[in-house]
């Protein structure tokens, strides 16, 4: 018998989930989305995206050496970010300016706050809010195809009320101008009921976030009060990315099924307050990132009930 | 009747496969026997033999003045031969009575058939459950002569038979192999408490025994069996209450307060040996499983038996040892060697080998939620392991961490293997301690 026996508290036994692997389920659960969007968007979609990917791990690499501390790369946190980053960028935006883009989410949004699990906004949306402060003109020129065709957004359109937009399925499907992973609702769906199956997420802050964007986007319409679309605001812009994969973020979302409900329902109606009556055509990266500012207040405050509560007094 | 069960929990892969067919061999007792003072939540024993003196199996060789306390026999017959300090299973050096086996297991003149235990007064129901040293056997080992004595009202008896850890089946073979024990014991527990309705209360990932419980009761109309969602932590008393009673235990307060009293199966079978042939608590059965053990089995072990000789009569060691854990993998104890006895609680001997330990890789929290939608009391682990690391102990008590059961979850779903339940478990002793201490100013 060895003599070294282990002596620990319990459990002695636990899942073999850990960081890395709920990671690499949120990789998987991206690349539907991407192959869409590579689909639409050409060759060069793909591109940005691993570029992104290798390069934010890079960054957390370097940052770790710095600081010598043990690297996190591993983890693939930081592949997660890249991936999510370029996902809401044009598919024609230059190589140079994503990576200032990732060194920015991985160096100043993620590692200066301490690392995973610390940082108090998402990185990817507070890179991309960065980029557009940065390259205004960049961010929003958008193409679609090889022969690069170049026009507004579909959100852009509904906003000013000029021209047509494109048919419900044409969006739903991903076939519009956009970012390359923002279009294609119904694959982001998939990937979203994928890590719901695999219970990485749970439904609670997609379901919400969506439904309250249809609703308040059905409320407050650039057309009048209770003249919007329910379906078009949903399928457009950022929301199902937003909403399945950067509203659901661990570190900047409450953890508390009540919290996470109040936090959703508060993304989703900014989203719409800056979509209608903002300059932007699109809220959905302002407001997660001002959800997730709000995220140690609410969970301040929401403490679930015990099992067992009884109220004071009785 | 449907499925019942709580909110939250987990499904770990119960692992019963290894010793769920395996019935139950009475073992014979090591050489040396030891009885550690403390087999019980309370006061410990104090000795009432000395060395030298020659005891008979089923004598009393310890006892308390205290209420919360139950009194320890001797298994075997023999001779006293040391009074010391020996390791107990759960770590600690504890005052321990030593016999010597003389192998002849003279049974004591106290032992032998009553008839009209139903007939006694509640005063001398209960004074023979004390006297028999009877405490849940399930794990917790709390005294059972004052779980049977509540101040208030009754209404119903449930026989915790959910079993819920992964590996243990030993309540399983108990009801698979002695139900009609289970049922009576249940009814002379009905009888103490005077109440009319008994429940027995088993997980639906043991339909054979629920069958053979069924059969069991058919005769009687106020017991039910009823089935439960395998989950853990299904066998958490309060947790059982709320699935079968849909009733909430207070905050703070006892499965009593609602009415209710909870009993493990082995411990009705005990009830049963105590009522009808006066006879104390003298082995408990024992599932030895894990993948460091040749041959998981179930055994019948008496009390004092050492670990060494139980695991030897499982086949001894396979492969590289690397834990052994006294009860199941979610609540058990890990111990540092098998020089310790089997006492009143122990439900299971596992080894574990390298494949079914886990690695310390402990990374940062990532605050993903898991260990709050898992808390079957609906707690917040994360912020109370760290508050309790940070020893911030206001905001632990605003997080209600004396509630927290040490059921394990928060620890065994955190991706970033954090040790949560530990940080706990070891925050709510500091403010124990500290409660005491103000207290006794």
């Amino acid at each position: 018998m060895d003599k070294n026996l282990i002596v620990s508290y319990a459990p002695h036994t636990r899942t073999k989930e850990n960081t890395r692997s709920v990671m690499l389920d949120v990789i998987i659960a991206l690349m539907p989305a991407l192959i869409v969007g590579t689909y639409y968007f050409g060759f060069r979609a793909a591109f940005i995206t691993l570029i992104s990917a290798a390069s934010c791990m890079a960054f957390e690499t370097i940052w770790n050496m710095i600081i010598k501390k043990e690297n996190t790369a591993g983890d693939l946190s930081s592949a997660v970010t890249g991936i999510l980053l370029a996902f809401c960028l044009p598919p024609q935006i230059p190589v140079w300016m994503v990576i200032i883009g990732d060194a920015f989410a991985i160096i100043v949004v993620k590692c200066f706050f301490g690392g995973i699990g610390q940082n108090i906004v998402n990185p990817a949306l507070c890179a991309r809010a960065f980029m557009m402060a940065s390259w205004p003109v960049e961010m929003t020129y958008f193409t679609m195809g090889t022969d690069a065709t170049s026009g507004a957004t579909a959100l852009a359109l509904y906003k000013n009320g000029t021209g047509s937009f494109p048919p419900f399925f044409d969006l739903f499907l991903g076939n519009q101008l956009g970012c390359i992973g923002e279009g294609a609702a119904l694959f982001l769906l998939i990937g979203g009921i994928y890590l719901i199956a695999r219970k990485v997420i749970t439904a609670t802050i997609p379901l919400t976030y969506i439904l309250t964007v249809g609703i308040c986007g059905f409320i407050f319409s650039p057309h009048g009060f209770f003249h919007g679309d329910f379906l078009f605001s949903i399928v457009t812009g950022g929301v199902m990315l937003g909403g399945i994969f950067m509203a659901t973020d661990y570190t900047t979302s409450p953890v508390t099924k009540k919290g996470q409900f109040i936090y959703a329902l508060l993304a989703g109606f900014i989203t719409v307050i800056i979509r209608t009556y903002g300059s932007y055509p699109e809220g959905v990266t302002y407001a997660i990132l001002l959800a997730n500012i709000a995220t140690p207040l609410i969970d301040k405050f929401v403490i679930p009930k015990k099992f067992g509560y009884v109220k004071e007094g009785k | 009747m449907g499925v019942l069960t709580f909110k939250g929990g987990i499904h770990p892969d119960d692992k019963k496969i290894y010793t769920k067919d395996k019935p139950i061999v009475e073992m014979s007792a090591s050489k040396e026997m030891v009885y550690p003072m403390s087999q019980h939540i309370g006061a410990p024993c104090e000795p009432i033999v000395n060395v030298g003196d020659t005891v008979c199996v089923g004598q009393k060789i310890a006892d308390s003045s205290a209420f919360v306390s139950a009194p320890i026999h001797s298994t075997v017959s023999g001779t006293v031969t040391k009074i010391e300090k020996r390791r107990h299973p759960n770590g600690q050096m504890v005052n321990s009575v030593i016999i010597e086996n003389d192998d002849l297991y003279t049974l004591s003149p106290d032992i032998y058939r009553r008839d009209g235990f139903e007939n006694l007064s509640k005063e001398e129901k209960l004074a023979i459950i004390r006297e028999a040293g009877l405490v849940g056997l399930g794990g917790a080992g709390f005294p059972t002569h004052i779980k049977l004595n509540p101040s208030g009202k009754i209404d119903c008896v449930i026989i915790n038979a959910a079993e819920c850890e992964p590996y243990l089946t030993s309540d399983y073979r108990v009801m698979m192999e002695t139900a009609f024990m289970v049922v009576e014991g249940l009814r002379f527990i009905m009888n103490i408490v005077e109440c009319d309705k008994g429940y027995i209360a088993i997980e639906n990932n043991k339909m054979e025994a629920i069958k053979k419980m069924k059969e069991a009761s058919s005769k009687y109309d106020n017991i039910d069996v009823v089935t439960l969602k395998t989950k853990y932590p299904q066998g958490s008393e309060k947790h059982l209450i709320y699935a079968v009673t849909k009733r909430e235990v207070p905050s703070g307060k006892l499965p009593a307060d609602v009415g209710v009293v909870v009993q493990n199966v082995d411990s009705a079978c005990a009830v049963y040996n105590a009522a009808i042939f006066r006879q104390p608590v003298l082995s408990r059965v024992v599932t030895v499983s894990g993948g460091a053990i040749d041959s998981p089995c179930n055994f019948r072990v008496k009390l004092g038996t050492s670990f060494t000789d139980v695991i030897e009569n499982a086949g001894g060691f396979i492969g590289n040892v690397k834990k052994i854990v006294m009860g199941g993998p979610m609540m058990g104890i890990a111990q540092q060697d098998t020089d310790t006895p089997v006492i009143k609680t122990t439900s299971a001997i596992l080894a574990f080998d390298e494949s079914e330990i886990y690695k310390k890789e402990k990374s940062p929290c990532l605050r993903c939620g898991k260990c709050v939608n898992s808390c079957p009391m609906n707690l917040v682990p994360l912020t109370l392991a760290e508050s309790a690391l940070n020893e911030d102990f206001s905001k632990c008590l605003k997080y209600n961490i004396l509630d927290c059961i040490e059921c394990g979850i928060c620890s065994y779903v955190c991706p970033s293997e954090r040790s949560c339940t530990q940080a706990i478990k070891i925050g709510k002793q500091k403010i124990n301690a500290l409660k005491k201490k103000q207290g006794g100013k």
